[in-house]
């Protein structure tokens, strides 16, 4: 763990001493609440020397953008939101257009707009090589061609804790500070340091409608309800966190950090099951990443 | 693992932060069922969930090449190109955790194309599992994972000897198997290998020691992972930790970013920058938002120093006792990672720990065949070329051989123009230190003076009478030192006369304080790193003894060139004695004031009967 926690902070100050206009992406997510700590103790008693930057769906959970106000105050760090403007221009969301057209236009479109414009040359994201079968060969320091393309073949190799942090014009590097945290390891960090999560990590009684299988939390009143169809209550909660429509609640009793630990300690299905885009075709994660997908 | 519910969740909590982390890479070819392997650990570990093992069967059906079994390795291949390709081509993590540790594997995959893989995954391991098929014994691809390993500063390692089961389990087979290894991994200087048994398929020895086996008293792999002691040695080395980020939030705050290579660190302790040399010490150390009281190897922490001292990205904070050596000039070992070829004379990026530089290679000294270690002979080098070279950078690095420590020695290259990681190396030793160094406070004295000019300080004090040869010798000795590289001076009475002690006349008073200055000379001399040779008649015992106390035992070598006064007289080059006779000179050794001869010198030189020459080797006998 202090292993772990060491080297995301070299990873974190190495990214930022040799970049020059870094962001990290912040999602609200423990990831990424992991990630914003690390930084924080990287560059204590200083503030973390760059921006956070929220690609904002308009479909976050109300207590994300709750929890995303606290910190920043607390962190005291800049914040930038962007949403994709064309985005909602053509009331794009995820009930009517489906969470593959949505997250393309929503995330991945909105956060290529937001680099450009910031012209960032290096960007933190929260991604684990535990999350997914091609993260497992994702490099801490990932490299994205012109256009924010990822190439599998034109990554470089990264022996011990030298990173090659060279980009040309136009090119950009996503770092992972957290590449080699498991969740169970989040989790229990998350414990040890007493890091602020949303709290709808933790069990709740809560309105949710079952579709195709698994229970969708109704956050807001553009939930639209099919014939018949009603919220009812339950006691659930979140492994992982994003666009409401998007994100299955489990069936939990975990109301405290320990029993969330406990319960992540003795899962049988892993925490992307909640995610549904990852399930449309096999190596649909990798299709995603060379578009330009976290 | 256990399930968690009967379990003190608190404590648990405690162990799991405690725990060691392994990493270790797995080295083998698809065919020796490496990825079998792999999922096996995973599987058995229950890192896999019940979403990902459907997924698996799902994948099975379609990719799968063990029918209607499972087929494990679909867990770990990870890109699409290769399930489908059926080959690994890239490293991959995996991570699994037991009571005790947690692991961190690099999976890579075997073939000699993918040198360059295999030494990226084996950059961070301190352990590595090298497959061995028990149909097909120690391969030629046995001998290169276990080089690479090597050389990238592996020392544990498992012979898993796998597919046993195919075997049946034959005991026979498995001891000639490791009788071959063992035959020639002697050259690779591992701390442990311990062979097993097993069978990755079946699961076999992998994580409870198996009934086929009866035979194997030895741990399973799950076993020997959780147990084996890979501590290396860097909490008791001396203190060092490259500057990665200046942390300047204030004119108040001054911290010094970055994570300790080697050794321990407190407040109070007395530390250098290198390569600038300023000494100060440590006010005070931030780990995270705490002030610690102490600092281990692998930490990251903000050093804080009493003094305001220069010190920048790069730079090296060192223990102040045990600086390390900074140099220019290196041997290296250089493993190559693109196509188009490393040549001599090309300038490329040369990153170390928090540091680049620009570096050329000066001459490759030969390439290293992966397969076997012999020695060829290389103009370039060739992507997955491994070869030993010589390095000159652009500025002095702070560094230390890579087998001693792998921060402080390895080092990628990083071409100018495309920005690509074209090489990976580990400096061996530097082949001289940097000349461009400012040591500003670094207390240097006689002994690294002396040391940078190959030799040890000496003075070499010919006492004898006027005439008895001592400045013929000391002048010849002087060229035979001079012609094998040694830095000299001679101090000659005639010459100090002229200058320095040209107030003094000859005296007994004037003596003593003639000898003084020039014992005083000769000792300042020695401390630069010289090698002197005074050639002084020095006629008193005492004023020799003054001489030669100012000195190191070892030091001062008392050379007696013991020629009667009647040769002297004869041959009286510079016609003194006849003035002498004459009464135009007072005080005349030999003549009208005493000579004391040497009691115990260190050179006793009888001439005439030795030649200047014989009496030259009689004084380098001495000196060695």
């Amino acid at each position: 763990m202090l292993t772990l926690e060491a080297e995301s902070i070299e990873i974190i100050r190495e990214a930022v001493a040799t970049a020059r206009n870094p962001v990290m992406m912040y999602s609200i997510g423990k990831d990424s609440s992991v990630m914003l700590h690390l930084a924080r103790k990287a560059f204590y008693p200083a503030p973390p020397p760059f921006p956070l930057l929220h690609v904002d769906t308009g479909w976050k959970f109300a207590e994300m953008y709750q929890h995303r106000t606290r910190m920043v105050e607390e962190s005291g760090m800049k914040l930038i939101t962007h949403t994709n403007p064309e985005g909602v221009a053509a009331g794009v969301n995820p009930f009517t257009h489906g969470s593959n057209y949505h997250t393309d236009v929503m995330k991945t479109q909105a956060l290529k707009q937001a680099l450009d414009a910031l012209g960032s040359d290096v960007v933190f994201g929260g991604a684990r090589r535990d999350e997914e079968k091609s993260r497992a060969k994702e490099r801490v320091f990932s490299f994205r061609a012109a256009g924010h393309r990822w190439d599998p073949k034109a990554q470089r190799p990264e022996l011990w804790n030298l990173y090659n942090t060279h980009v040309k014009p136009g090119e950009t590097i996503r770092v992972f500070p957290i590449s080699n945290w498991t969740e169970l390891d989040i989790w229990q960090y998350i414990h040890a340091e007493g890091i602020p999560i949303v709290p709808l990590y933790l069990a709740a009684e809560r309105p949710v409608v079952q579709r195709d299988g698994q229970w969708i939390m109704v956050d807001d009143d553009r939930y639209p309800f099919a014939p018949g169809e009603q919220a009812v209550m339950k006691r659930v909660r979140f492994r992982t966190l994003g666009c409401w429509p998007l994100t299955a609640a489990v069936e939990s009793d975990a109301d405290t950090l320990e029993a969330v630990i406990a319960e992540t300690f003795n899962a049988r299905s892993s925490e992307r099951q909640g995610r549904l885009i990852d399930a449309d075709t096999p190596g649909s994660m990798e299709k995603k990443k060379q578009e330009g997908y976290f | 693992m256990n399930d968690l519910h009967a379990r003190d969740i608190v404590s648990f909590l405690e162990e799991q932060r405690n725990k060691q982390t392994l990493r270790f890479i797995t080295c083998g070819s698809v065919d020796d069922g490496k990825s079998t392997l792999i999922g096996r650990l995973l599987f058995e570990s229950k890192s896999i969930f019940d979403d990902q093992l459907e997924a698996l069967e799902s994948d099975s059906r379609q990719y799968g090449t063990q029918g209607e079994k499972t087929d494990l390795a679909l867990l770990v291949d990870g890109l699409q190109a290769e399930r489908e390709q059926g080959i690994t081509i890239d490293v991959a993590y995996r991570f699994f955790a037991t009571d005790r540790r947690r692991f961190i594997v690099a999976d890579t995959p075997g073939h000699e194309q993918y040198t360059r893989n295999m030494a990226t995954g084996a950059s961070t391991a301190e352990l590595a599992v090298i497959l061995i098929d028990a149909r097909k014994g120690v391969l030629t691809q046995t001998r290169r994972h276990s080089r690479i390993a090597a050389m990238m500063g592996i020392r544990h390692i498992v012979l898993a000897v796998n597919k046993m089961d195919l075997v049946g389990f034959d005991e026979a087979v498995y001891h000639r198997i490791i009788a071959d290894y063992q035959a020639f991994a002697a050259d690779f200087a591992f701390r442990s290998t311990q062979a097993i048994p097993l069978s990755g398929l079946d699961g076999d020895n992998v994580l409870h020691r198996s009934a086929q086996t009866p035979w194997y008293s030895g741990p399973s792999l799950m076993e020997y992972l959780d147990t084996v002691d890979v501590g290396d040695t860097s909490e008791r080395a001396a203190f060092r930790m490259p500057v990665q980020w200046v942390n300047r939030p204030n004119l108040d705050f001054r911290g010094f970013c970055g994570r300790i290579a080697e050794g321990t660190l407190h407040p109070g302790d007395a530390v250098r920058v290198l390569p600038s040399g300023v000494q100060t010490r440590v006010k005070a150390i931030l780990a995270g938002f705490d002030a610690v009281e102490t600092a281990h190897p692998g930490d990251a922490v903000t050093v804080t120093l009493t003094e305001e001292v220069d010190a920048s990205r790069g730079d090296v904070l060192v223990a102040a006792a045990a600086p390390p050596e900074v140099a220019d000039q290196f041997e290296a070992k250089l493993l190559w990672m693109v196509e188009h070829a490393m040549t001599p004379g090309r300038q490329y990026l040369m990153k170390t720990a928090c540091k680049e530089v620009t570096a050329t290679i000066t001459a490759i000294k030969y390439r290293e065949d992966v397969n076997t270690g012999a020695h060829l002979a290389a103009k370039s080098l060739g992507l997955n070329e491994i070869a030993v070279v010589n390095l000159s950078t652009g500025a002095p690095l702070v560094f230390e051989p890579y087998g001693v420590n792998r921060v402080m020695g390895g080092f990628i290259l990083i071409d100018k123009l495309t920005f690509e990681t074209v090489g990976a190396g580990m400096i061996d030793f530097a082949l001289r230190r940097a000349s461009t160094i400012h040591w500003q406070m670094l207390e240097i004295n006689k002994t690294e003076r002396a040391a940078q000019k190959h030799q040890s300080a000496r003075c070499i004090w010919f006492t004898g009478l006027s005439g008895s040869g001592k400045s013929t010798i000391a002048n010849l000795l002087e060229k035979r030192l001079h012609a094998e590289g040694k830095h000299t001076y001679v101090l000659d009475g005639e010459n100090v006369r002229h200058g320095l002690n040209r107030d003094l006349g000859f005296t007994e008073a004037d003596r003593v304080e003639n000898v003084r200055r020039v014992a005083e000379v000769a000792r300042l001399m020695a401390d630069a790193g010289l090698i002197v040779l005074v050639s002084f008649i020095s006629p008193y015992t005492s004023e020799r003894r003054m001489a030669r106390d100012l000195f190191e035992p070892g030091e001062f070598v008392e050379v007696f060139v013991d020629t009667p006064v009647a040769e002297c007289e004869r041959r009286d080059a510079k016609g003194l004695y006849a003035r002498a006779r004459q009464g135009g000179l007072e005080n005349f050794t030999g003549i009208d004031s005493p000579y004391e001869r040497p009691q115990a010198p260190e050179v006793h030189l009888q001439t005439p009967e030795m030649s200047p020459e014989d009496c030259v080797e009689a004084v380098l006998r001495a000196l060695t």
